[in-house]
């Protein structure tokens, strides 16, 4: 429980206002990514950077990360308070993902000093960015069968196969990297060990993919002969896939530790309704059609048990029945919930909802249109949804593989 | 402010407690063997159960303690009713509760409290609500007319039991209501429903004739602001109690994918079944996140919008998820499923009498529309 009285939350909460308010930058003019899944220039790398630098320069983010290593070492309300601000401000990401969200958490809690030291600050102020190598072209889903090798040959690693989906890959400097150091184990899993590996080296080929919006974000990523320092190993050879799992469980959001700021662009249902205000249907008002006015309900039921749900976890006695059955199941009901809002909003739209991003009539830009193809990103990486059923039915409802 | 609204979730040490206490209960006065010699008895419950929930102080748990109730709100009740749901418990305990609330929040000044102080004491109560099939319709068509009533009322809860009848009726075009005692009620004028959930009881009651004391009535808006407020609160603590029966479908469902095989696997294992099940667990999960989130919006005074809300939206949730867990429940058992001794028909036919009873998803989602969306 946090000790932090209602009254030091307040006026925490009204110095981030106010300097969201302040600080929040003026539209650049130029199409900015919805997610950190979607940076596909440099002109929007090098917005974002400034904008992360900024927040965390404010004292904004990484608030509960360790003094020593860029961060503040307070407690962790402080930074759901300055996050809840960001987004109610509609500031941009910070997009700096995978380093923030993921590999920093991870550092945080299983690294050693050494690479909390080497690593952390540089995550915060977005210096460094970091990739995720876990994705192959063969291997998805079945990630405990990742292929890539690493062999090692005196103080290095050797690296041979190829990732792909790799967000950020052409613009990252570090990687979390899940390669197979033993091909021989027994167990598939076995054979895994998990790197904190450096990308500028050579042999190391990152190839922008682009996506099904027209833009970029991720790239295939090849891996010929390169050579990395045998220090980059984490933990010791043979427990990749266990700290690859530990990754997963901050990815999902299932185990807190974060550093903070935005993912993802605020996208709230009250938006969609506030951009239905003229919309009409059969000649009449779209938001007074009994049809629309259903699925509107709906939605926004869908969204309210997700924010409800969180809220219910906090409270000991209500999660006796299916524990951890809130926490698991946070990242299948959010992301669905959010890509059948997203496609609502299309279809609200009347023959407008036919036009994309480029059209000068599409409504708000072609907004919706736009993330509603994005909302895929949440629904397939990180762990399909039917991937995630499987989990939650097996871990939770303990039903057999 | 967001159409989401309001997001508050509390949890008081009272209602834990209340909660251990009445699960612990439930499991052991209501096994399945109990649940199945009740369906085809007359009463529908054991009396000597409901004489041990009387004694726990049940029936009065929210009415004030002045009426020799225990003053804690019908938050407090919600565990108790999520508890029952889970274990197919029924008896006149809802039905008193609600009448208690509606003569409660009717009552101004001096009111005769003879039948307030009965249900506090554990004498089962029940409303006569329903006029038709229609539980959106603004008329009522029962009718008080100089001290004498008119009208046949629907699906009277648990009415064989009750000692006293609120009776829902209409004077002069404004709502009334009129308290009867089970002895003004003849027989003859009552019709045994049969009713698709086999745990619970109900009669058509034809109260034409019958005469209501000057001091048997309840008049004014308080009336109305009352009616609005348990139809409501009827909603909701169905809503707990369909939660909790939602639960335990689940579990029903999920013992048995772990036990039967075939092609030479446990089914448990086929992504058909399995995928319905978590969907079926995130619908149960949605439920009680609501139903709790009602209960700690529910004030000691008439309820608020953010309140109403809350309500409408337990209930539609909560007809949903037993709707599809009760409906899954019979197909994932195959054959067995098509059974009356399998217990999934059991949680079937719930499914089909909760959906309608203090209105239906449609009915409330409706009335969320407009009070989400024409703000
Ligand atoms: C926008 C985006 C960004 C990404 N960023 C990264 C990144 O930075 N780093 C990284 O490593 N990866 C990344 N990924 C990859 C992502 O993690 C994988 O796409 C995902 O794990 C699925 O693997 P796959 O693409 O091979 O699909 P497959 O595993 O081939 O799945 C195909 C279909 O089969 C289903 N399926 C597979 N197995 C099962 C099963 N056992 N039961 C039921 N259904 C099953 C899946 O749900 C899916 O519908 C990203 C993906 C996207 C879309």
């Amino acid at each position: 429980m946090s000790q932090v009285s209602e009254k030091e939350k307040a006026a925490f909460r009204q110095q981030v206002a106010a300097w969201m308010q302040a600080n929040k930058p003026a539209d650049p003019g130029f199409l900015l990514p919805q997610s950190f899944m979607e940076v596909g220039s440099e002109q929007q790398l090098d917005f974002l950077r400034e904008w992360q630098h900024k927040v965390w320069s404010a004292g904004y983010l990484g608030m509960a990360w360790p003094r020593e290593y860029g961060g503040q070492g307070v407690d962790p309300v402080f930074q759901s308070i300055a996050d809840q601000e960001m987004r109610g401000h509609a500031v941009p990401i910070c997009f700096n993902v995978i380093g923030l969200g993921w590999a920093g958490p991870l550092i945080n809690d299983m690294g050693t000093e050494a690479e909390k030291a080497r690593y952390l600050k540089g995550i915060l102020s977005g210096e460094d960015i970091w990739c995720q190598g876990f994705s192959e072209p063969d291997h998805g889903s079945d990630l405990g069968n990742a292929q890539l090798r690493a062999r090692r040959d005196g103080d290095e690693y050797v690296l041979n196969g190829t990732k792909i989906w790799t967000t950020m890959g052409n613009f990252a400097k570090y990687m979390i990297l899940l390669a197979r150091t033993n091909p021989e184990a027994e167990r598939k899993y076995d054979g895994l060990s998990f790197f904190l590996a450096p990308m500028q080296v050579a042999g190391v080929d990152p190839r922008p993919i682009r996506k099904l919006t027209g833009e970029y974000g991720f790239t295939e990523t090849f891996f010929t002969d390169a050579r990395i320092p045998a220090s980059c190993l984490m933990g010791e050879e043979g427990q990749g896939w266990k700290i690859a799992m530990q990754t997963l469980q901050y990815e999902r959001g299932a185990e807190a530790g974060a550093a903070g700021g935005l993912a993802f662009v605020r996208i709230a249902i009250d938006d969609m309704i506030a951009g239905l205000a003229d919309v009409e249907r059969d000649g009449a008002p779209a938001l007074q059609d009994p049809a629309i006015r259903d699925q509107l309900v709906q939605m926004i039921m869908e969204e309210k048990a997700v924010v409800l749900g969180d809220r219910r976890a906090g409270i000991g006695p209500l999660t006796t029945d299916y524990p951890f059955s809130l926490p698991l199941s946070n990242k299948l009901r959010f992301t669905e919930s959010t890509r059948r809002m997203r496609q609502l909003a299309i279809n609200l739209q009347g023959a407008e909802g036919g036009l994309y991003v480029g059209d000068e009539g599409a409504r708000e830009g072609g907004f919706w249109q736009r993330a509603y193809l994005n909302s895929f990103s949440a629904t397939i990486g990180g762990g399909t949804s039917q991937v995630q059923a499987n989990i939650i039915a097996e871990h939770i409802l303990g039903l057999p593989k | 402010m967001s159409v989401i609204g309001n997001t508050a979730l509390r949890f008081s040490e009272d209602q834990a407690m209340i909660m251990d206490v009445a699960r612990a209960f439930c499991a052991d006065r209501s096994p399945m063997a109990s649940v199945r010699a009740l369906l085809e008895s007359d009463a529908g419950f054991d009396p000597a159960v409901w004489q041990e929930m009387v004694d726990m102080g049940w029936p009065g748990m929210t009415l004030p303690e002045a009426l020799g109730g225990a003053g804690l709100g019908v938050a407090a009740a919600v565990p108790v009713f999520e508890a029952m749901g889970r274990s197919l418990l029924g008896g006149p305990l809802m039905a008193s509760l609600l009448a208690g609330q509606l003569l409660l929040r009717a009552q101004t000044g001096d009111a005769d409290d003879n039948a307030l102080l009965a249900i506090a004491a554990g004498v089962p109560a029940t409303i006569a609500l329903l006029d038709s099939a229609d539980w959106g319709a603004e008329r009522i068509r029962c009718e008080l007319q100089d001290g004498v009533l008119r009208g046949v009322k629907q699906q009277v809860m648990e009415a064989a039991a009750a000692e006293w009848f609120v009776v829902v009726a209409q004077e002069h075009n404004a709502p009334v209501l009129a308290v009867v005692p089970a002895t003004a009620v003849a027989r003859a004028v009552r019709r045994d429903h049969v009713l698709i959930d086999a745990t619970r009881r109900a009669q058509s009651i034809d109260f034409t004739g019958i005469q209501v004391s000057e001091e048997a009535v309840l008049r004014g808006p308080a009336v109305t602001s009352a009616l609005h407020d348990v139809r409501l609160l009827g909603a909701l603590l169905l809503a707990a109690e369909a939660g909790g029966s939602a639960a335990s479908c689940l579990d029903t469902t999920v013992d048995y994918l772990k036990t039967r095989k075939q092609f030479g696997k446990l089914i448990g294992s086929y992504q058909a079944l399995k995928h319905p099940c978590v969907d079926i667990l995130m619908a149960v999960d949605s439920t009680r996140s609501f139903v709790y989130h009602a209960a700690t919006l529910l004030g000691e005074d008439a309820l608020d919008t953010d309140a109403e809300i809350a309500c409408r939206m337990a209930k539609a949730q909560a007809t949903e998820t037993l709707k599809y867990a009760g409906d899954r429940a019979v197909q994932f058992h195959g054959g067995m499923g098509f059974t009356w001794e399998c217990d999934a028909q059991l949680y079937l036919r719930r499914a089909q009498w909760v959906q309608q009873a203090f209105g239906d998803a449609p009915h409330h989602r409706k009335r969320l529309a407009h009070l989400l969306l024409d703000r």
